[in-house]
């Protein structure tokens, strides 16, 4: 029986730490539950996130260390942001973390990366940057960034046999996050089966459905109602909303204790869960290409119901003739 | 002239801050002082290298990025300078909509940082780790303000912090979520917003948008109320209990504050009014020099941001291409200001007498003397309620500047009465003192965030629900955009060409706080205030955490996505040698 589980997290790749402290906004579990073990049957959490640590400098490199020589056992390996080509340059890094006690210099992230992921009992990929390469990795830029699975290939499988797990979003989604990760302490635990990953290796009961079919703002699309300008309730497909193609839940969990979200409150969708994101989605406020045709074909079919619904919303907002008062003409 | 043995000590990383940063010191454990500090940041992402060639409207979204704790401090600022660019300016709606997400950014990531990564400094745990003897003498002091905030003694409030496990450390966890909430309230998602745009917002006002901020904004409130008081309790102990501590991490009062919250009535993004508008700010932009404040003026201030390399990784970019020669008003603008600077990385190995980080050396010219000024954010607070102190220009229920501190009302809320509480221009730019003023800027904030809600709720009211102004993106224009990110002063600057970003630098807090030597030897902030600092910590160099140093660092809210190096423990001992100041040679390379 597995009591207690390390996880060992790695900022240190190009990202913006958004994901740590993504994690911090979680309730659905808190980080605060997890680390207490505050949920039966779920092993408690060892958390070793430079963020939050305790430690410091040299204290904390400690706990990596530990986790690379196998003295932490077992752990999951947790990466956030984006990791860097270090072959595309002469010398220096993109990405480091911690001192060479033997060169003076500074420990390239790929190189923990390597150390760490051989020995870990599962390995996340938290955050767009991690899971795809992300902003980072956008046209033109200088680093060669990508993704963990571009990284350590894609049919990489851990200690225990699990393929790598992403979670992307820009940031991830907080309880998206913690929900994954605790299901994976369950499954080490003995107590869940292997976690259900899509080609894209996000979990499949977070990311099959689009932002679209989960969208409040769906019955406007159906009824062919679009917003020219931001800022109304309608549908913002024409105004650069990428949600009837993009697999992600935010649009019916919103972002924290369900408020929030993009489409459902006026934000377009970008597609930052998506592996084409950003480079594929921009620009963000441009209509998306399919989406002249789809909007054009449901326009017929949408002006019509909306007009015959319009009607029968009159016809309901109406009492029955019976109930009214004597003498009442409405 | 004293002999002075010298051990290296190096942090790397700093943990508890946002981002990699390294500090590397050279301390005298004799004289119980650091001798020599640098500071480094070991990541490079390239934002100004890749945003070439985008679309302009794409900017916010993706500068956002460039912060996971404040992306939309960034994306707020990049809006700004969108709107100035493309000459629009948003409906009041949305700038009422902005500040109050602004607002709730502030008070919730402050308060993050104060007490779930700042106060694991002032912890129990920590305190007896690094000073027991002060640990037994906090356990019988009593909490003045124990009325207020509940905690009897000291060393109750310290225990309080401890990471996981005290009642503070948690409260705080979760005052932070209901904080956030009210930001995605207004902006879609933490950190990185969905519904704001250049010329406004997509968030829909009604009435159940104010209502669900305002009861949550009201808990806050209630909540504040007891940090502040609480703060002052536990630093002014260490003020009392360590004779000398102000010297911790005191440097020259240089601070810079680019002002935050616009106010819809007086601004309008243009550049020729920038001067004018500026001024008008909910928090005052300016810069305060040995406690002169010599200019409130955004343009003057634009004017005068020089970026030097130094000892950073990147190549000078003289004989690259100017983009603006003059601004709108005719100014000559600098070949070193943002708007001119090609970015040109170069990685290289990290030494720390010639090259030794990815910061950059910001720096302010201060034309009166020539001289180019490392400004400091004082962690973002200190500067601000500085700089809007001796302005005293700010002036609205709830806050008003009186020119010698910063007036702060809060209503009654459920378990406490109406409260006045007065923030005053204290006498040092130090490490309690920036931590200080934070607290007092979650009241701040909290208190704007009432009036700001209250000016859109009557907009909703009467029936004004526009959020948003079209635009047409220009050809050729060029934009900035001047903010305050949580940690302080934040600056966007934007070239388009041909419909496109043919050069775009932002310039965030931390590559003032933490820039390196810069081309005229000048150390950054954290390595000046670092640099000559006592050391109160009891350890020995054995067992040494570095605590007074960490603090420090941490005093300014470092937020790198970059590093402070120090190694724990059985430092090694350079040489005796004698050495004639502080920041002197000592030997080789460490």
């Amino acid at each position: 029986m597995i009591d207690a589980v390390h996880v060992v997290w790695i900022t240190a790749g190009l990202g913006c730490d958004g994901d740590t402290i993504a994690m911090t906004a979680a309730s659905l579990p808190s980080i605060e539950e997890l680390v207490a073990g505050a949920l039966p049957g779920v092993p408690r959490v060892i958390l070793h996130n430079p963020v939050l640590a305790y430690e410091n400098g040299d204290a904390f490199m400690q706990s990596m260390r530990d986790a690379a020589a196998g003295r932490l056992d077992p752990f999951i390996l947790v990466v956030e942001g984006s990791v860097p080509n270090e072959k595309n340059k002469a010398e220096g890094y993109w990405a480091a973390l911690g001192i060479d006690a033997a060169t003076g210099q500074p420990i390239p992230t790929c190189e923990w990366i390597d150390r760490l992921a051989p020995r870990a009992h599962a390995v996340i990929a938290a955050g767009t940057c991690a899971t795809y390469g992300g902003v980072h990795a956008m046209l033109g830029n200088p680093t060669g960034c990508m993704g963990v699975p571009d990284y350590l290939g894609w049919s990489f499988r851990s200690t225990a046999g699990v393929p790598i797990v992403c979670v992307p979003g820009c940031p991830v989604q907080p309880d998206n996050f913690t929900e994954t990760l605790s299901y994976l302490l369950q499954q080490l635990a003995g107590s869940a089966p292997m976690i259900p990953l899509d080609e894209a290796l996000r979990p499949r009961w977070l990311f099959t459905q689009t932002v679209h079919e989960g969208c409040d703002r769906g019955g406007y699309y159906e009824q062919a109602d679009f917003a020219g300008e931001y800022a109304t309730l309608k549908c913002i497909v024409k105004l650069g909303c990428w949600g009837p193609v993009v697999q992600c839940n935010v649009g019916k969990r919103g972002w924290m204790a369900g408020i929030g979200g993009c489409p459902n409150v006026g934000g377009v969708c970008i597609g930052c869960t998506m592996p084409g994101f950003p480079d594929k989605f921009m620009s963000f406020m441009d209509e998306p290409p399919g989406a002249r045709m789809s909007t054009a074909a449901v326009l017929t079919y949408g002006r019509t119901v909306r007009a015959l619904r319009q009607f029968t919303v009159d016809s309901m907002n109406r009492e029955p003739d019976w109930r009214r008062p004597p003498g009442d003409a409405r | 002239m004293s002999g002075k043995k010298l051990v290296e000590m190096t942090w790397d990383p700093v943990t508890r801050v946002i981002g990699s940063l390294g500090i590397h010191t050279r301390i005298d454990f004799d004289n119980r002082e650091v001798a020599e500090c640098r500071a480094t940041s070991s990541i490079f992402r390239g934002y100004s290298v890749f945003m070439k060639g985008k679309d302009p409207r794409d900017a916010h979204f993706i500068t956002s990025r460039i912060c996971g704790i404040c992306g939309d401090n960034h994306a707020t600022c990049g809006v700004y300078a969108q709107n100035m660019a493309f000459g629009v300016k948003p409906p009041a709606l949305a700038e009422w909509i902005i500040n109050c997400a602004e607002a709730a950014e502030y008070m919730f990531d402050h308060n993050l940082f104060q007490d779930n990564l700042v106060g694991v400094d002032f912890c129990e745990r920590m305190v007896r780790e690094t000073n027991p003897s002060l640990l037994t003498k906090a356990e019988s002091t009593s909490a003045p303000h124990a009325d207020v905030h509940g905690y009897r003694t000291i060393a109750g409030i310290m225990r309080a912090l401890n990471p996981f496990e005290g009642a503070l450390y948690n409260e705080a966890l979760r005052m932070s979520r209901v904080a956030r909430e009210m930001f995605c309230l207004m902006e879609g998602r933490h950190a990185h917003p969905s519904t704001l745009y250049p010329g406004g917002v997509g968030t829909v006002p009604s009435v159940q948008l104010f209502s669900e901020y305002f009861v949550r904004l009201s808990r806050y409130v209630d909540f504040v109320k007891r940090m502040v008081p609480l703060h002052d309790d536990l630093f002014d102990f260490f003020l009392e209990a360590l004779p000398g501590y102000e010297r911790v991490g005191q440097r020259r009062v240089l601070l810079g504050c680019w002002g935050a919250f616009q106010d819809p009535d007086a601004c309008d993004f243009r550049y020729q009014t920038m001067s004018q508008w500026g001024r008008e700010m909910f928090v005052t932009p300016g810069i305060v020099i040995d406690g002169e404040l010599i200019t409130t003026d955004l343009v003057e201030i634009n004017l005068g941001i020089r970026i030097l390399l130094g000892s950073s990784f990147y190549d000078d970019w003289e004989g690259q291409e100017t983009f603006v020669r003059t601004d709108p008003l005719g100014n000559p603008i600098d070949r070193r200001h943002p708007w001119n600077q090609t970015t040109l990385p170069r990685p290289q190995k990290r030494d720390l007498q010639g090259r030794y980080t990815w910061v950059m050396s910001p720096r302010w010219l201060d034309r009166r003397s020539g001289a180019h000024l490392a400004l400091d954010s004082g962690g973002g607070p200190l500067a601000r309620l500085w700089v809007t102190a001796l302005a005293g220009k700010v002036d609205f229920p709830g806050v008003k500047a009186t020119g010698r501190g910063v007036k702060i009302r809060l209503p009654r809320t459920a378990r406490l009465a109406e409260m006045e509480l007065e923030w005053k221009i204290p006498r040092w730019s130090n490490t309690l003192e920036r931590d200080r003023a934070r607290s007092y800027f979650q009241a701040y904030a909290a208190a704007a965030a009432l009036h700001f809600i209250d000016r859109g709720r009557k907009l909703v009211h009467g029936g004004d629900t526009q959020t948003w102004s079209d635009f047409k993106v220009p050809d050729e224009a060029i934009g900035c955009g001047f903010h305050e990110a949580v940690r302080g002063l934040l600056s966007h600057h934007m070239v388009i060409r041909n419909g496109r970003i043919a050069n775009y630098h932002p310039y965030p807090p931390t590559p003032w706080n933490a820039s390196p030597r810069d081309s005229f030897g000048t150390p950054g902030p954290y390595e000046d205030a670092i640099q000559g600092s006592p050391l109160f910590e009891e350890n020995g160099p054995e067992s040494f955490k570095g605590i007074d140093i960490m603090r420090t660092v941490r005093s300014f809210d470092p937020c790198l996505p970059c590093g402070v190096h120090m190694m724990l423990g059985g430092g090694k001992v350079l040489e005796l040698r004698h050495s004639p100041a502080f920041g002197a040679q000592v030997g080789g390379p460490p």
